[in-house]
This record gives C-alpha cells, structure tokens and sequence, in this order.
C-alpha cells in the first residue's frame, strides 16, 4: 500500500536510528512510503499551549499537501505527531465551517484541505491493513523466548474518540499482538498505558524521572528482558533518561528500550547496525545476544 | 445476564491488607455497574460500602476504577464493556486513600479545589441590574461548568502518581471556569498563582483526565486554554512558557523543530549547557547527536506567513 509518509522530526533527530529502522521495516514488508518534505512540524502539542488555530492550519496545510499528491492516508511513526494529527483532522472533518475557515489561512498558499485524508501509525497500518498473519510470513528470526514489556505512549491511546477507538476497539493491544507475531512474550505490567514524563522533563524533571524509573522498574519487576515502543519521544524518555531516573529512584534498572520498527526488523532478518541497535543509552546486548541478530 | 464482579475489598478495622472477592449477579440487558455492586451489597454480602446517590450521572458519588478505569459505575452500562473481558474488576479510586472498600478520602480534592478559589470575585461597584455575557464567552465555559465533582480525573492523573503536590486536573479545571469568566475581576492574579510549581505547567498532557471525564469536561484542554491565557497576559517567565516560546519560533522560521535551539530558549544561558552536556556526551559515545546544523523544508517561508497571518 501506499502512504503519504511524516517522519516527524525526533525520528531524525532525537532518534537517529530510528528513520533508517522504519524506512528498511517498510520497503521489507511492501509499504510504500512516500515522503512529505514540504510537511511542517504538527505541533507536537507544544504549540496548541499557544494558538489552537494556529496548529490546525498547519495540520491542514500537511494534509492538503498530501492530497495534491494523490495520497489518501498520511503515515507517520511518531505517536505525538499522530495524536496531533489524527485529533485536528477529527475537528476538521466533523466540524465544515471551522475547516471552511481554516482553508481562508491557507488560501494565500495556493491550497485547499478537502477533508478527504485518514491519518493513521505505522503500527497500526500494520495490524489493520498488512494484517499479522502476512508478518507472520515473513518472519526468519523468531524472538523466541524474549520477555516484552509494551509501553504505547499517550497519544496512540487518548482519547479513544478521535483515534478510531470505535472501529478498531482493540487497537490498546496492538503491540502484544505484533510481540506474539514475532514470536516473543508479551508480559503485562502496571504502566503500559501510561505516561512517559516526556512532556514534562523539561519543566519538572524529577516528575518525569519517577514516571520513566517507575515504569522501567515496574516492566524489569515483571521478568522484561526488553520494553518496545511506537514513539520516539517516549523512548527518549524511558532509554535516555533512565541513568538519570535510576541514579534519582536509588537503583540500577538498566532495561533495553526498542523502537517498534526495531523489533520487528531483528525478526525479520535485520542486523544490528540496519536497526541502530547499537545506539541507544542503555546497551541494548542482551537483546542482540537472546534474539541472535546478525551483528553485520 | 450473568456478570462476573472482581472486587476490591479492605476494612482498616479488621483487615492487615486489602483483598478481593468475587460474586456473580443476574442484571436486565441494561443494567449497570452499580446495580450490579448494589444487588451484591442487598443480596450477598451487607458489608460491601461503596458511595452513590442519584444513580443518574448527577450527583457524582460512584466514581471508582472499573477495569482500571475511573469511571461513573452508574453510568457505566454492563453491555457497554462487555469486550473488555469476562469479569469485571472494581477498585476504589487512585491518588487517594481508602477509607473502606470502595470509598475513598476525598479531603486532598477538595482542599486542592479550595486552593484556585472556586467562586466569582468581582471587581468594583455592584452592579445596579444583572451581568450581561456574550454567548460565546459562556459557551466557552460551559464545558468547564459540568463538571460534577465525581474525581474520576483525579484517581487516574499520572502527575499525582508520583508528586501528590500537583494541584490535579479538577481543580485546574475549576480554576480556568473562574479565571476564563468575563465577570470575573482577578484573572491576573488568578493566573499568576496558577503558573506557580505544582500548577499548569506541571501538567505531563497525558489525556487521561480527557479520557475519564464523565461529562466532558476535558480537564487537561481546559489547562492547555489557561496556558495560553498565561502566555499573552505576559506570564513567560517559567520553563514552560519559554518552551512554547522557543518550539514556536523554530517552527516558524523553518518550519521544523530545531531541538538544540529549543533546549538553549528552554533552559536559558549558560544553564543548558550544564543541563545537557551528560547526555551530549553519552549521545556522542553513541554516535546519536541530532544533526547540528538544523536544516528546515524549502518551503519554509510559506509556514512564516501562516504564523504572521494568525498573529503567533
Ligand atoms: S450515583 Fe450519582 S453520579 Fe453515580
């Protein structure tokens, strides 16, 4: 299938591995992604604590983009940028005289927002329009006996009514489901559905550790090897502040945090260097050694 | 129909630790989570204590955790979360104490309402006939104005799981109900004590105060409405606010983030070098730096005209 692709910018800057991950993950598995290199930041929630209108133009503008291209579905990898996204198109699209309105900011620019485009994650793109059984079939290294921890991150979750909850109900299980696909264990454990403490790492840091020690150490308590997540600025969180959120917390963690593209490439045949696993704060070696990824 | 009720149970007077019970009840196609603990507390065991009244989403009494998720049990239809799995777990609120069972101490909650002052103060002489507000000024606090109290915002913010200081997205968003009224004569310095530590820039935007809302409150957009309010009546001097600020003027001029600019804005001079040098050498060991020199997209003068047009 083809996507109208936003990379978002934490997953060239951030998390530098992370876009060379997912681009090899996608040619692999038959997503064609085409990239929009005109697209603007979505905001990222920052900059609605600014001017709400402001962020719905610039989404609008990013969707009129990729309508011009003859694209109907615009795939990103960040679950910030989705979560932005996906809610200012809700609005949009329910809501004609806003849209009409916010079409009048974008006139001088020579576009126009239809209201014809779906924004969806690359995780989900891959349950719902791949489907598993065809991941499945690609499989060639099972991560037999690796123990995940899931953590979604905020926006692939909430709220339910502008991320699809109602179609797709079971999108909160989505990760589990790809984990069992790559022949890992999905293990449960309190947190998973929480939050990071990325937003606020800035601003009240010690908040944001106890978040990142509390949630590593709740994933380690239940016997993880590794946690897995679908956005960038969580693994900031839970892998590049965890020394800091365990020297805070008063105990080592030292708990592997893997991209989601990542995991699914080291099943797929990748080796260490395609995925970046080897650039990530907290050495992610057990991992490598337990999966037997090929070190290239 | 046949339910299944996994329920938290914990009596300080006789019990050393908390423990669960299950029961199963007949409830009509419509029945509701509180019928169902209702009908356990009438028919199988009189010591189960739960808080409700209006059994009518109203009154705001029997809020608690069903399925991990704060949520009227009145309100909550059986067939409704059916898919979520065959029993149904029931858990006193979060982020406050246990009294017995299912109640919780409400103290902190309403101590932290108290705290934003919770009524209208005017400024200047009484006037003669009543106050005329435009409509779109009330609609706007309209939604701020349902709320009832119930907590469930409270129980499941992830701020107060870890630091109990954090004035909650309850009261946060009865302070914007007050602060946002055009009658009301102290939104100055109601704002400035809300960007105080432990107030609107402390909350993590995790929705799940958006989420829990039984009545559409949406606590945490009421929060992000007040940190636009801060910002244009000047309150910049915060973290936060030069965040914003500084996320703002990169996207502006290039139509991207430019993570090392906003670090240096965030955290000013020379404190960002301190701040970040751990993690810049970590990163360098793992040949991980951001690109240095932030390039923006080609277009980005077509971005600029969109922020000017809208004042940003
Ligand atoms: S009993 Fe009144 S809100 Fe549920």
């Amino acid at each position: 299938m083809r996507y109208a692709f936003w990379p978002g910018c934490v997953s060239r800057g951030g998390t530098p591995e992370l876009y060379p991950a997912v681009t090899a993950v996608a040619a692999k598995v038959g997503m064609e992604l085409v990239e929009l290199d005109q697209a603007n930041c979505t905001g990222a929630g920052v900059l609605g604590e600014r001017n709400d209108e402001l962020v719905d133009t610039l989404n609008a503008r990013n969707f009129a983009i990729a309508e011009q291209q003859g694209l109907d579905t615009l795939l990103t990898i960040c679950s910030t940028c989705q979560g932005v996204m996906s809610s200012v198109n809700y609005k949009l699209r329910e809501r004609p005289e806003y849209l009409a309105k916010i079409n009048e900011n974008l006139r001088a620019e020579g576009l126009e927002y239809k209201g014809t485009v779906r924004v969806t994650h690359m995780m989900w793109a891959i349950v719902e329009e791949m489907g598993l059984d065809e991941l499945k079939t690609m499989v060639v290294n099972p991560l037999h006996g690796i123990k995940v921890a899931p953590f979604y991150g905020c926006y692939v979750l909430r709220p339910r009514y502008v991320l699809g909850f109602d179609e797709h109900p079971d999108r909160g299980q989505y990760l589990e489901k790809i984990v069992e696909t790559l022949g890992a264990e999905p293990i449960d454990y309190e947190g998973k559905w929480r939050c990071c403490g990325f937003p606020i790492m800035t601003i009240n840091e010690s908040n944001g550790l106890r978040m990142v020690a509390n949630h590593t150490q709740a994933a380690k308590d239940k016997g993880a090897h590794i946690m897995v997540t679908p956005c960038p600025l969580c693994h900031i969180s839970l892998d590049e502040f965890q020394p800091k959120a365990s020297n805070a917390a008063g105990r080592p963690i030292n708990m592997p945090v893997l991209h989601l593209p990542q995991m699914i490439g080291s099943a797929l045949g990748f080796n260490v260097k395609e995925m970046g696993l080897k650039r990530h704060i907290i050495s992610t070696e057990p991992f490598i050694q337990m999966s037997g990824v090929s070190r290239g | 129909m046949s339910t299944k009720l996994d329920v938290y149970r914990f009596d300080p007077e006789t019990d050393q630790d908390p423990s669960r019970k299950q029961y199963e009840v007949d409830l009509p196609e419509y029945g509701t989570v509180l019928e169902g603990l209702l009908e356990v507390r009438d028919a199988q065991d009189g010591t189960l204590s739960m808080r409700c009244s209006c059994r009518s989403a109203i009154c705001g009494s029997c809020s608690m955790k069903i399925n991990g998720q704060s949520r009227l049990a009145c309100k909550t239809l059986i067939s409704q979360i059916e898919h979520e799995g065959e029993t149904i777990t029931v858990d006193p609120m979060g982020n406050m104490p246990v009294i017995k069972d299912l109640v919780v101490d409400m103290d902190s909650f309403w101590d932290k309402m108290k705290t934003v002052g919770p009524y209208l103060k005017p400024e200047g002489p009484e006037p003669e006939r009543e106050n005329l507000v435009s409509n779109d000024s009330m609609m706007r606090l309209a939604v701020a104005m349902n709320c009832i109290m119930c907590g469930a915002c409270v129980s499941d913010c992830t701020v107060l799981e870890v630091d109990k200081s954090f004035l909650g997205p309850a009261a946060l968003a009865k302070a914007f109900r007050f602060a946002a009224d055009p009658r009301d004569g102290h939104t100055e310095e109601r704002l400035k004590s809300y960007v105080e530590p432990s107030g609107i820039w402390d909350c993590t935007r995790c929705n799940m105060c958006v989420q829990a809302c039984p009545k559409d409150v949406e606590p945490m957009e009421r929060i992000m409405d007040m940190r636009v309010m801060a910002i244009e009546s000047g309150l910049t001097d915060s973290r936060g606010a030069r965040h914003v600020e500084g996320f703002s003027n990169s996207v502006k001029h290039s139509g991207l983030l430019d993570e090392f600019a906003l670090a240096r804005k965030t955290f000013g001079f020379p404190k960002w070098g301190f701040e970040l040098a751990p993690f810049g050498i970590r990163r360098l060991l793992r040949r991980r730096l951001p690109p240095i020199i932030h390039k923006g997209i080609s277009t980005a003068k077509r971005v600029t005209r969109i922020f000017e047009r809208l004042g940003v």
